[in-house]
């Protein structure tokens, strides 16, 4: 094979770009730039953290099912690891974006990380909406009767009908958080290329 | 025996309280997160953060 026919595989020309953008030094950094000591920035990492726990809490409550998160002193203990990773997940994250609006996060050709943000959190709000009318509980129900009226109004309702549990367990624990998970890992890595958005510039006073 | 000290500090038994101001109505506990976002985010803007230097020292 010539190596003009090599340069034009999609294989070499994909892992060369892969390379360009985030060399192993860019994807795992030995240090950060001074103004990222601030509060502030551990909200985005905290928000990843808590994805985590929610992610391994709902693998178990996956495998031992409803019988036993309703009535087990250890099922109702991962049940409430779930929710409560879930509470920290959404606290951290409405802070994470408020810091990013803040400080204009989306300069310098960080839009994508931004519209994949909002993306996520629109996502996540979906996955804890259809957690919520999953619990196979009066919650649920009454959740799920609230709306129904809302939602079939929208049209949604003739794919995406809530009073449909075995529906709504799919996308909760299959759809959507493939899709959150998939748009964090974008994020992030995204994060990761173009490295931690500089703060604005101080207007330095002449001294 | 902690979960019910826990349960004695707020009742969760009965209908929820709202906080209603002309068209808003909202629970007070969504009005209680809410509020401790607020409080955590300018929190995270102020708090020194541990092992920085300060402006004058790097000067
Ligand atoms: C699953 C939810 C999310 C996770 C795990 C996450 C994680 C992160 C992490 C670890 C960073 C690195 C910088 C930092 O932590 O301050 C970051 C940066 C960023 N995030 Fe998020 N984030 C999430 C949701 C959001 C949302 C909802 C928005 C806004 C709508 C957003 C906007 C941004 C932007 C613009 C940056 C880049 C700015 C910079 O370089 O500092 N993120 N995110």
């Amino acid at each position: 094979m010539s190596s003009t026919e090599i340069d034009r595989q999609w294989t070499t020309r994909l892992r060369r770009r892969a390379a360009r953008r985030l060399p192993p030094e860019k994807m795992l950094p030995d240090t950060q730039p001074a103004y990222v000591a601030s509060w502030i920035y551990v909200f985005g990492v905290t928000t990843l953290s808590a994805l985590a726990v929610v992610i391994l809490s709902g693998f178990i409550l996956a495998l031992k099912g409803p019988q036993w998160w309703h009535v087990s002193g250890i099922g109702h203990f991962v049940n409430s690891l779930h929710l409560w990773s879930v509470e920290i997940f959404f606290f951290a994250m409405v802070i994470h974006l408020w810091g990013k609006f803040f400080m204009a996060a989306w300069r310098g050709g960080r839009s994508l990380t931004w519209v994949t943000g909002v993306v996520t959190f629109l996502t996540s709000i979906a996955t804890a909406f259809t957690g919520y009318v999953s619990q196979t509980n009066f919650d649920s129900q009454w959740i799920s009767t609230q709306a129904k009226d809302g939602i079939n109004s929208t049209g949604a309702g003739s794919f995406f009908n809530v009073l449909n549990f075995g529906q709504m367990l799919m996308w909760h624990i299959v759809l959507l958080p493939l899709v959150a998970v998939i748009l964090t890992g974008l994020h992030v890595l995204m994060v990761r290329a173009k490295g931690v958005v500089p703060p604005f510039e101080e207007k330095v006073e002449a001294r | 025996m902690a979960g019910s000290l826990l349960a004695a500090l707020v009742s969760l038994d009965g209908a929820g309280h709202y906080f209603h101001w002309h068209w808003i109505d909202i629970s007070y506990a969504n009005l209680t997160v809410i509020a401790l976002m607020v409080v955590t985010f300018v929190a995270a803007l102020f708090v020194p953060f541990p092992g920085r230097r300060s402006k004058k020292e790097t000067k």
